[in-house]
């Protein structure tokens, strides 16, 4: 059933967390020394970072996942900057966890989540492009016998400044790599990048439009069998019996194995011949109490976490709001919800496993590689020299692939079929009802006016779901979840961009047995629709312009202030927008970034919408590559409007009741809105942009239809309301 | 460990019993065992080991496996391994003719198209038989013809690529 929260959890922990146990247990085979270290193909490692091949070819090695949003293409930038190589010759390969762990983790942290691709490496990563480049450098000088301080870089080629003389990093990669690595390096000011900043075009997309990028679903082993899963459809109910002689009649089936105490798989020739008769099969589940779970009673114990008598997390609180709008001259109110959803990945949730019995090797699609190394460590109970994980590149991932659970699930299979390759593969409907859902939540708004209009309390009031006390116990802050509190925190990464004189915004944790996970922005999607969308409903109630209004909320928080006033002035806010147009704004910061939107909308009949074209702007701090920052704002726009309008998985019988796009709709090209980007890097932090922007369109294009309605929309998807595009 | 790439090494099923449907995909002729009532899809990716085609719904809604059936821009997993013998059958990895890709595929990479590119196969077949039937389509056209779901979002790119193809 439902959890309340409690001190002495068991902390369970696993995936990300068990990561650091996996590697503290893990290998430690001395590197370094005299020997070069040396790619698959015989080139030399400059450094962990650099390969360079006899022909110049440069190898730039990335840790973190692609999954869409360019990370591979910015963190091979950001090393090519600093190693002043021909980015024409540059290429790029996945580690595998497995040689990380070998190498006392030279790679760093894998995880790709909480746009944190680049902005947490880019220091290490841009360090291993300069050690490089001065190691390269001072090879050419050994060789020419003159000063290394004499000697340029650029373009891959070497110069001797004083008498002309050059060559290049594929002939002195060999000698390069026995030079002993500096100890001082400089890394470039910003202002000196020359390709760091610019749009340059991916690194992977010409295997994309063949046909050849091979993805996890893709991966053909010698022998290999495939594998279809039905795990409990009730979450937390357990697998009674099932009829194994009836699949094991059907064409092609080779096996049928239980996976843990949840979930049965039938193996089988073709993975259409596994599913087709895993559908066959009967198959009785232990649904247990969760069975009587349904959506109206999660809503109906969120409600009750609005009572102040309900214990709560205070996440920022300043003055007095309780007192503050007891003695309000105007009190204005609102209830707001989020629904859980589901990632919907384009590729279902795979994964291959090679298990021999004193080996496993796994290849899979994975946000983390090295949380998929501990679970392939766990599951198959071998130690770390004896597995290894193939990273392939991810057809999305959006949050749910850093979870582990296909992982566990392909080696507990593969485990029973020693020596067989076998390939589980989800089915839709399997992917659609065993997420890791956006969590679901409530919130309780007040606002408080003096006589004179002034905001003297803001007071937000969140009843819901932690993501961290399910997945990340151990990161919780005395219970609390600080995550929940994205882009309404005091200070930090997430911080509100304004000033009320009495605040308070507290939790009060609930945790239905649905099971919740981090989906693209995760939880500034919610909190930006409810404050941002409040904030309409106070200026409205003061009679006041929204831009206006914010503005004078606004004065200490000039970096979120400045990407609101880049989308009104570009919008044209101050002028008539087209007739029949209405328009709506909203700011938020999340991952470090500060994001505006302000939407265009046309409404017939009350309830079609035509979103004709929204204006974003981030400040990421630093922007790598701006043109592929614009994709990534565009595309959350189609993530994060899909999810406002379609969005929503209700649960019946304590099961999520949506199995497929046709029931959970995605958002098509003709819904699509004009998109107009403003990336206008401040510099001096850097900020994440794959999600920030993702939360703005949702407020400014429901504040639009305030706007051209009268009429508020409080709750998500719209689809519920009878609500959809134009 | 490079036995992920053996992509041209298709599964031999042939020991299981007799050929039961001739398929002619991008120009070859395969012998494929399997029931007639088997998606083409599957019989093209697990069969004949051509996976650029993708599963994403199984339900004909997603679009991630379009191919073309005699010219046709079809979802393979709605069509059965029995209405596509006879028929010309075309898979992204046939799009490209005469060592050149499709005037689509250049517009694809010029334009930076794919994020994760895992729905994009689907996307270029059907964007590719729509310049065929209508070679200069305005945007309401690619609204009406384009229904492909892509989750990363990449539909500003496809519908400026479009029109780039458009205009070769």
């Amino acid at each position: 059933m439902n959890h309340m929260p409690a001190l002495n959890r068991r902390a369970f922990v696993i995936g990300t967390a068990a990561v650091g146990t996996g590697l503290a247990l893990g290998l430690d085979i001395p590197f370094g020394g005299p020997t070069v270290v040396r790619a698959a193909d015989g080139s030399p490692e400059i450094n962990a970072w650099v390969v360079i091949q006899p022909d110049d070819t440069v190898v730039i090695r990335i840790a973190r996942s692609e999954m869409g949003q360019g990370t591979l293409t910015g963190l091979a930038q950001l090393v090519a900057e600093e190693l002043e190589c021909d980015w024409s010759k540059v290429t790029t390969e996945y580690p595998t966890p497995g040689q990380s762990v070998a190498r006392k983790r030279v790679w760093g942290d894998f995880s790709t989540g909480g746009s944190r691709g680049i902005r947490t490496s880019n220091e290490y990563v841009r360090k291993g492009g300069a050690t490089a480049r001065m190691m390269l450098i001072q090879a050419a000088a050994n060789e020419w016998k003159v000063p290394a301080s004499e000697c340029t870089a650029a373009n891959s080629i070497i110069t001797h400044t004083p008498s002309g003389r050059t060559t290049t990093y594929g002939k002195v990669a060999e000698a390069a790599a026995k030079v002993e690595p500096p100890t001082e390096v400089k890394l470039k000011d910003p202002k000196d990048w020359k390709l760091v900043g610019k749009g340059v075009k991916r690194l992977d997309t010409a295997d994309k439009t063949t046909g050849k990028m091979t993805y996890g679903i893709d991966i053909k082993l010698p022998g290999m069998l495939n594998a279809a899963i039905k795990a409990c459809p009730v979450f937390g109910g357990k697998l009674k019996s099932y009829d194994e002689a009836k699949a094991m009649g059907m064409k092609g089936v080779k096996k049928v194995v239980k996976v843990g105490d949840y979930a049965v798989a039938v193996v089988a020739d073709t993975w259409w011949h596994a599913k087709t008769a895993l559908e066959a099969m009967p198959i009785a589940w232990d649904e247990g109490e969760n069975a009587k779970v349904s959506s109206a009673s999660i809503a109906k114990w969120l409600e009750e976490g609005f009572d102040d008598s309900q214990p709560a997390f205070v996440g920022n609180e300043n003055g007095d709001a309780k007192a503050a709008i007891a003695k309000a001259a105007k009190k204005v109110e609102a209830v707001y919800n989020y629904p859980y959803q589901n990632h919907a990945t384009m590729e279902p949730m795979n994964a291959t496993v090679l298990y021999t019995g004193d080996r496993c090797d796994v290849w899979c699609g994975t946000q983390n590689g090295e949380a998929a190394f501990a679970a392939t460590l766990e599951a198959s109970g071998l130690p770390a020299d004896k597995c290894d994980v193939h990273k392939q590149i991810l057809g999305g991932g959006f949050g749910r692939r850093g979870q582990t659970d296909y992982v566990r699930q392909a080696v507990a299979i593969a485990k029973q079929m020693p020596g067989t390759p076998i390939k589980l593969l989800w089915s839709r409907e399997e992917d659609m009802q065993h997420g890791a859902y956006h969590p679901i939540t409530q919130v309780k708004m007040t606002g408080a006016f003096d006589a004179d209009n002034n905001l003297t309390a803001l007071r937000m009031r969140i009843s819901g779901q932690s993501i961290l006390f399910s997945l990340r116990p151990e990161a919780l802050v005395n219970g609390k979840d600080p995550a929940t509190f994205a882009g309404l925190n005091a200070t930090g990464e997430a911080a509100i961009g304004y000033s009320v004189p009495n605040l308070l915004i507290d939790h009060s944790m609930r945790n239905p047995h649905v099971p919740p996970g981090f989906w693209r922005g995760v939880n500034v999607n919610q909190n930006a629709i409810y404050l941002e969308c409040f904030m309409d409903e106070l200026a409205h109630a003061a009679g006041q312009d929204p831009l206006a209004f914010r503005r004078k909320l606004m004065a200490t928080h000039p970096k979120h202030l400045a990407v609101l006033n880049a989308v009104a002035e570009k919008i044209g806010w101050d002028k008539p927008a087209p007739q029949g147009v209405f328009r709506g704004i909203a700011q938020h910061m999340g991952y470090g970034s500060y994001v505006a939107g302000a939407a265009e909308v046309s409404v017939t009949d009350s309830n079609k919408i035509k979103v004709h074209r929204i204006v974003a702007a981030t400040d990421p701090g630093y922007a790598v590559n701006p043109a592929q920052i614009e994709r990534q704002i565009a595309g959350s726009f189609v993530y994060g409007l899909t999810g406002l309008f379609y969005g929503g998985c209700t649960v019946k019988d304590g099961r999520i009741e949506q199995a497929n796009f046709d029931t959970y709709n995605s958002m098509r090209i003709a819904e699509m809105p004009k998109v107009e980007s403003i990336v206008m890097p401040s510099g001096g932090f850097w900020g994440g942009v794959g999600e920030p922007t993702i939360c703005v369109a949702g407020p400014a294009v429901l504040n639009a239809y305030f706007a051209a309605t009268g009429k508020r929309l409080r709750s998500v998807p719209l689809r519920d309301q009878n609500i959809t595009f134009a | 460990m490079d036995w992920t790439n053996q992509k041209s090494q298709s599964m031999d099923w042939t020991n299981q019993g007799n050929a039961m449907a001739n398929l002619t995909v991008n120009g070859k002729s395969f012998d494929v065992d399997v029931e007639p009532d088997t998606p083409l899809l599957w019989a093209i990716r697990e069969n004949i080991g051509l996976t650029g085609t993708k599963y994403g719904c199984g339900i004909a809604q997603c679009g991630a496996c379009t191919v073309h059936v005699d010219g046709v821009a079809m979802r393979s997993c709605g069509v059965l391994v029995s209405e596509a013998v006879g028929k010309k059958i075309t898979t992204i990895e046939g799009l490209a003719g005469n060592g050149a890709l499709h005037k689509v595929q250049q517009a694809w990479i010029a334009n930076d198209v794919p994020q994760c590119g895992y729905c994009q196969s689907g996307m270029i077949m059907a964007v590719a038989a729509l310049l065929k039937d209508n070679p200069k389509p305005t945007d309401q056209d690619i609204d009406d013809a384009i229904t492909n779901i892509c989750r990363c979002g990449t539909f500003k790119q496809v519908r400026e690529a479009i029109h780039a193809a458009a205009n070769v």
